[in-house]
């Protein structure tokens, strides 16, 4: 019994992929909102319950026959006549003392209105104020730039030998907190990881600041929100919370050259690489390629996706990747490669080196 | 001018409407007066309200058709996951077609068509004050939306999204037309609502029955006069961004551009300062009908007159001061967001007093459950279920979270199909006998009703999670690990059951024309103007032109009640009143039908949609609208007898 609900839990587990939900705060700043969302959702819940409950008795309460012309209209008409004249008309007043009660009625739903409407209205100041207090001294400061489709982690450090530069997967330490500086090179998209923070936009000409943190170790999927053209549903990534240790090895790992490659088969990878059209776009630091069109693939093995968090990074997906693209993400702007089947598996060999 | 008088009328209260022969001459008269043209010449003249009225309503629906056909395509492309029903490109243009149809062509002006349909007639007169400017407003309205919808089958529709975010609906990021023919339907729309606005805001303040003073107009034409004078305020703003990106577009301006010293967040302040008035401007109206099918059905009158009115007087000021709300998630500062947040939680508080004047119109009355109450009990838990999302949507620190996700598609779904679209159907069961003369089929009817509000629940309601768990809006597709699977086939499976409750519709419609059962002039025993006239109204609206002595004029009407005389049956004249007292001030002579305005919007057609591909195109549209022009305001042959009275 016991192995069949951990099995379950696990396949379930399993179906979800990485986390991806406002309702599974992992960090201070998705915690806040979340509970701000609980304040919300219970004072609405009571209001919808009653209006809805109050609509239905007025319904039960006073229905008539339903069809047209066997009782006359209400209306205050006779306010409006001289006394001679009332009993020709064929409407009959409204009750003064019912409609007293009904204005009473009226005024206290307003004012309880208003009453909860402030109430809201102080708790999501409130959570605001939270959200901008977050602490940012000693942030880690990460510059994230979005690209159509995909998006560029760039780790800022004082020492110029020291910057990091990778893409769709960003690695942060559990329980510091992170400054991302957001900007765009092409057109607005908006950078959200639901378990971890509320959205912000990246905008070309501007920079936004968006502080996050993580409290649990995990990862968490994020994506663009903002529509940002053709394949804006394929524009995902990674959020990789570890301890601060394991984080730090990632970081000297990843601003590590490319290793060069010791096999014949990787080194004639590599020959591939740098000869063909790859160089246009991509950059492999300790390599002559240094383009920064496309994402940089100094560490490209190590990440765990490929295509913005598209698919799982594994050699069919790499090769399906190189040779035709466009039919695993139509209008991505890498074209499609031919490639001799010998020269494609040298390039795998030497890409999947890329650890 | 002479002045229209107001005498007693010798009708007498219950005996058959016997008719004179005075009035037997003077029918035949208005109806000489009054008919259009013949043949085809007649149609593409007609100027009349109802005509003009009419038209807008069902170019509107069919455009309602086209855009639901285009949301069953989306959701049959999201019912899976990874599926390949559309690709992105065709996924980005249906999801763009869908919402500028459903915002630009069928909301916006169906309600300016129910309007102009219903004002006149409600406010007792026999047409709207600027008969051509209606058919102009048509025409320019039905070219903007063939040419969207041709482009879309020529594969140059619009795939840029409905609010066309620059820099990528700019000439960097969307090079081809398709951008270009959005821009140019949202010209023409908006010059179509302009013109509709300008006609129905003089309407209301000039062409009122007699007695029928401002604090006595149906909360129907409070209504439309709110919504007129907020698209006269926030249709100028998107006509200026959508001409900024169309330059940006044609003739290299960088309005747009940050490179070159422009701004992309430019554009979204102009879009939203007017895109969310809009969605007041396709509800208010919605809450007049319903204000009216509401009286009728609760056998009352609305409780709460006054704050009614101030409640939508003040929707329409604090619907301008809203729209940051979206674009919380550009990065404001602190201050800023905790303003807007602030005003758009206000907005609640006038919606919420109407709510509860309705609730306590439904409390005090005596209701008859009949089909267009059907629809305005649905509205109800509807429109405060959006209504309340929307609140959440509107505080900004939980915006961060839920914006731009499916529980934003759910909130507007919520807030506009129930919002709009339910009270429109409930005000359609209701008006269909006035100006058919049949009632609409009431078994069929609840067969629509309740497919139609199962399925929208199914759809939409599941969308809220769907948001909470992740998904964006605008996405072709997801992964099958994401687990949003089974509601999202959840609601691609309510998307169809509210497609057949739509057949139905169009069936009973059909149906009911031809065989529903004869409705005589006032079936509901209602209380506005338009229920004094025969089902349907004939060309000059009124025989007698009715006064009025209460809000609910035929339920405050008095056995003799006085009509209106010395208006002129030989000609197209209506009576002026004045702005505040609706005390008769001068008959005015209406221009008749006219082939002119159709010309001149074909004019600015050519003008419009040849500039998408030349410049030039502005050059030959305004040589053709000069000529045009000139001909609609060429000067009308004085009458024999006022030049006789000339003479000396």
């Amino acid at each position: 019994m016991k192995g069949w609900a951990l099995l379950c839990a696990l396949l379930l587990a399993g179906c979800r992929g990485a986390a991806q939900s406002v309702l599974e705060p992992a960090g201070p700043s998705a915690a806040r909102i979340h509970a701000l969302w609980n304040v919300f959702l219970a004072i609405c819940t009571g209001v919808f319950v009653l209006v809805v409950v109050t609509m239905l008795l007025a319904v039960l309460r006073r229905r008539v026959d339903p069809e047209i012309g066997s009782s006359p209209p209400e209306v205050d008409a006779e306010a409006l006549l001289p006394k001679e004249k009332r009993a020709h008309l064929h409407a009959k007043a409204v009750e003064p003392a019912t409609e007293r009660r009904l204005a009473q009625w009226v005024a206290t739903a307003a004012a309880l209105t208003v009453v909860l409407l402030l109430v809201l209205l102080v708790t999501n100041t409130l959570t605001g104020k939270a959200l901008a207090a977050l602490r940012s001294e000693h942030a880690l400061e990460v510059e994230v730039v979005g690209h159509q489709w995909w998006w560029e982690f760039k780790y800022r450090d004082p020492e110029p030998s020291r910057l990091l530069n990778t893409a769709n997967e960003l690695h942060i330490p559990v329980g510091r907190p992170v400054a991302l500086k957001l900007t765009s090179r092409d057109v607005i998209h908006s950078f959200w990881v639901p378990n971890l923070a509320g959205k912000r936009d990246l905008i070309p000409g501007q920079e936004n600041t968006l502080l996050l943190q993580a409290d649990k170790p995990g990862v968490y999927r994020g994506l663009c929100a903002e529509f940002c053209g053709h394949q804006h549903a394929k524009m995902a990534f990674l959020v990789v919370a570890e301890p601060p240790e394991a984080f730090e090895k990632w970081r000297e790992h990843q601003l590590q050259p490319a290793a060069p490659p010791m096999e014949l088969l990787t080194q004639r990878g590599q020959q591939v690489f740098l000869t063909g059209p790859c160089v246009l776009c991509h950059a492999i630091q300790g390599t002559s390629a240094s383009a920064t069109v496309g994402p940089n693939l100094t560490h490209l093995a190590s990440r765990q996706t490929l295509a913005a968090a598209t698919l799982p990074n594994v050699r069919g997906h790499l090769a399906g990747w190189i040779l035709n693209s466009q039919s695993l993400k139509p209008g991505n702007k890498m074209p499609p490669i031919t490639l001799p089947p010998e020269d494609l598996h040298a390039l795998l060999a030497y890409l999947e080196s890329l650890k | 001018m002479s002045s229209g008088s107001v005498l007693p009328s010798p009708a007498l209260p219950d005996a058959p409407p016997l008719e004179s022969e005075a009035e037997a001459r003077e029918r035949a008269q208005l109806e000489r007066t009054w008919s259009p043209l013949g043949g085809l010449k007649g149609w593409l003249s007609d100027v009349h309200h109802t005509t003009i009225g009419r038209r807008f309503i069902v170019t509107a629906f069919i455009f309602f058709l086209l855009g639901g056909v285009e949301a069953l395509v989306m959701r049959l492309q999201l019912a899976r996951p990874e599926s390949t029903v559309l690709g992105p490109d065709l996924y980005n243009q249906v999801f763009t077609m869908h919402g500028s149809t459903m915002m630009f062509l069928f909301a916006v002006p169906m309600m300016e068509g129910v309007g102009l349909l219903l004002v006149p007639l409600m406010i007792g007169t026999r047409n709207a004050a600027f008969p051509r400017l209606n058919a102009f407003a048509y025409y320019t309205y039905l070219i903007g939306g063939l040419l969207m919808n041709v482009s879309f089958l020529l594969d140059m529709g619009p795939d840029t999204g409905w609010f066309a975010y620059v820099p990528l609906s700019g000439p960097e990021y969307s090079p081809g037309k398709r951008v270009d023919v959005w821009a140019q339907m949202i010209t023409f729309t908006e010059l179509s609502a302009l013109a509709g606005s300008v006609n129905m805001i003089a309407t209301i303040f000039k062409l009122r029955a007699p007695g029928m003073s401002l604090n006595r107009m149906p909360l129907f034409v409070w209504a439309q006069l709110v919504k007129a004078f907020m698209i006269l305020f926030s249709m100028p703003a998107v006509m200026l961004a959508s001409l900024y990106l169309a330059m940006d577009r044609l003739i290299g301006t960088h309005f747009f551009n940050p490179a070159e010293g422009g701004d992309a967040l430019l554009w979204q302040h102009l879009f939203w300062f007017f895109g969310h008035p809009e969605v007041y401007i396709i509800f208010l109206p919605a809450l007049g009908i319903l204000s009216s099918v509401l009286a009728v059905f609760a056998r009352r009158e609305i409780f709460g007159y006054l704050p009614m009115v101030l409640a939508m007087v003040a929707i329409g000021f604090i619907g301008f001061g809203l729209w940051v709300h979206h674009m919380f998630a550009t990065g404001l500062p602190q201050l800023g967001q905790s303003f807007f947040t602030a005003a758009s939680l206000m907005v609640a508080v006038p919606s919420g007093v109407q709510i509860f004047c309705w609730l306590a119109t439904l409390w005090g009355g005596k209701l008859r459950l009949r089909l267009p109450l059907y629809w305005i009990l649905a509205f109800f838990a509807l429109f405060v279920f959006g209504g309340l999302s929307g609140v959440m949507l509107g505080a900004y620190a939980l915006d961060l979270q839920v914006h731009d996700t499916f529980f934003v598609v759910a909130h507007f779904h919520y807030v506009l199909i129930g919002g709009a679209v339910f009270p429109l159907f409930g005000g359609f069961y209701y008006w269909f006998p006035k100006f058919t003369g049949r009632m609409l089929s009431e078994r069929l009817g609840k067969w629509h009703f309740w497919l139609f509000f199962a399925g929208f629940n199914l759809t939409f309601f599941p969308m809220h999670y769907l948001g909470l768990m992740g998904m964006p809006r605008r996405v072709y597709t997801y992964a099958p690990d994401r687990g949003w699977t089974d509601l999202n086939l959840l609601a691609t499976v309510g998307t169809f059951i509210m497609a057949v409750g739509l057949v139905l519709f169009v069936v009973n419609v059909f149906w009911s024309r031809k065989r529903g059962a004869v409705a005589g002039d006032n079936p509901w025993d209602a209380d506005t103007l338009e229920w004094a006239t025969s089902s349907p109204p004939p060309p000059y609206n009124f025989l007698h032109l009715p006064t009025v002595r209460g809000r609910y004029a035929l339920w405050t009407q008095a056995v003799d009640q006085p009509i209106v005389t010395g208006v002129r049956s030989d000609r197209p004249e209506v009576l002026v009143t004045r702005l505040m007292d609706a005390e008769p001030d001068h008959r005015m002579e209406q221009p008749g039908p006219s082939l002119w305005p159709l010309a001149v919007a074909l004019s600015s057609g050519v003008a419009f949609t040849v500039s998408i591909f030349t410049p030039w195109g502005i050059v030959i549209g305004a040589g053709l609208a000069l000529i045009t022009l000139t001909g609609w305001f060429w000067p009308k042959k004085p009458y024999r007898e006022e030049l006789l009275e000339e003479q000396p």
